[in-house]
């Protein structure tokens, strides 16, 4: 499937890549369904309310507080983790790719990726507070 | 309405949503914020990041097949991100101060040229030869086709990313992948081939809208019971589309699609113009 030139280093990489992305979809896609199992037959009668925006709780909107209400089972915090897990597929395909161009020391090609991958750490870490 | 009757309805909106929207190219990102918004009455906030999170969803499934299949080009797709994920960031911070009146009305556009430009013609127009800075970057490249290997050349990489940028910043404020701006970049500016640009454009979504969507979750836009039918719905649909896609009636979907896509920007701009978000 590849073209006769192409680095036998970059067709494995293209594989790894590929199998990256597709890992990290799944187990992301499975925290939500069993957080989301929880949660619906915890609350699952209580009323909905979207029509008005009011902001999630503090301990929804970070890194920290997501991960601390997972491992303390809170339902809602589980399926957030997912939300995290598919935010975070696209940056370790970022970091998996900033590998690859070192080790084939590209340079402008490392820089590039270094800056997509300070953008998004940014926008996870301090985006709503910056 | 309760949470469970919620769930349910959603989740079988976003799966129609992301199985149309796989079987005819055009992304169902672009219809769960109308979805959510005119259909469920929920805050265009809330609609616009659980929208983005489901896209990072279908894109990163189907970038899956395409990376492994050689037709993604991974160096144009990282240099392409360099312009999508800083617009994104700016998109982002636009959104906090915007009025959802005036993001309701730019989504309308967008969904209105997304329609027109679904009924085109696409012209494949190849290069014959690689800008220098091109060729210095190492993008000219080959893709798969069913008759052995093809090469192509790359032109306007500098024009390509300005439009990236734009597509970033589309991306954030509307919380869709922004894929027809994105391809029309690379189809247009930079001479790439169709499967080329198509797969591309899929692999940088993903990373494009995780720029924003970091933003919109420490903000608060992301909620667990909205995200849970969104993302698994639209996703399952994709992956049936997929599975169907040899077998389905291409040409009557798209026209179906588009057909509903106009009826939802035109609400999107009039209750946008009349200030009703």
């Amino acid at each position: 499937m590849h073209a006769p030139d192409e680095d036998p280093d970059d067709v494995r990489m293209h594989h790894l890549l590929g199998n990256l992305l597709r890992w990290g979809v799944l187990l992301s896609a499975a925290v939500t369904l069993a957080g989301g199992v929880f949660l619906l037959a915890a609350r699952g009668g209580s009323p909905v309310a979207y029509g008005a925006f009011r902001g999630e709780p503090g301990a929804l909107t970070s890194v920290a507080g997501i991960v601390r209400g997972a491992l303390a089972l809170r339902s809602d915090a589980v399926v957030q983790l997912g939300v995290i897990l598919l935010l975070a597929t696209p940056i370790a395909r970022v970091v998996f790719s900033l590998v690859a161009f070192l080790r084939q020391r590209d340079l402008p090609f490392v820089l590039m990726t270094l800056f997509v991958l300070a953008v998004l750490v940014f926008s996870l870490a301090f985006g709503g507070r910056a | 309405m309760t949470i469970l009757a919620f769930t349910l309805l959603v989740g079988c909106g976003a799966f129609l949503a992301g199985l149309l929207g796989s079987l005819t190219g055009l992304g169902g990102g672009i219809v769960i914020v109308p979805l959510l918004t005119l259909g469920f009455g929920v805050d265009l906030r809330y609609a616009v990041g659980t929208s983005l999170v489901s896209v990072i969803a279908t894109s990163s499934g189907a970038a899956a097949a395409y990376v492994r299949e050689g037709y993604s080009n991974v160096r144009i797709g990282m240099l392409l991100e360099v312009g999508t994920v800083t617009g994104a960031l700016l998109g982002a911070y636009a959104s906090g101060v915007l009025s959802p009146n005036v993001i309701a009305v730019v989504f309308g556009l967008v969904l209105l040229f997304t329609a027109f430009q679904s009924l085109q013609q696409r012209t494949e127009r190849l290069a014959a030869a690689s800008s220098p800075l091109a060729r210095r970057l190492r993008l000219p490249s080959w893709y798969p086709t069913p008759a052995g290997h093809r090469h192509y050349e790359v032109r306007n990489v500098g024009l390509g990313a300005a439009l990236m940028f734009v597509a970033g910043a589309l991306s954030a404020l509307l919380g869709i992948g922004s894929g027809v701006v994105k391809v029309l970049a690379m189809d247009r500016a930079m001479h790439l081939p169709f499967k080329v640009s198509t797969t591309t454009s899929n692999f940088m979504i993903g990373v494009t809208a995780a720029a924003s969507a970091g933003v919109y979750l420490s903000r608060g836009w992301i909620d667990p019971v909205l995200a849970l039918p969104v993302v698994l719905g639209v996703l399952a649909g994709a992956l049936v589309g997929a599975r169907i896609l040899s077998r389905a009636p291409v040409r009557p979907l798209r026209v179906l699609f588009t057909s509903v896509a106009v009826v939802l920007a035109a609400e999107m701009l009039w209750k946008g113009v009349r200030g009703a978000f």
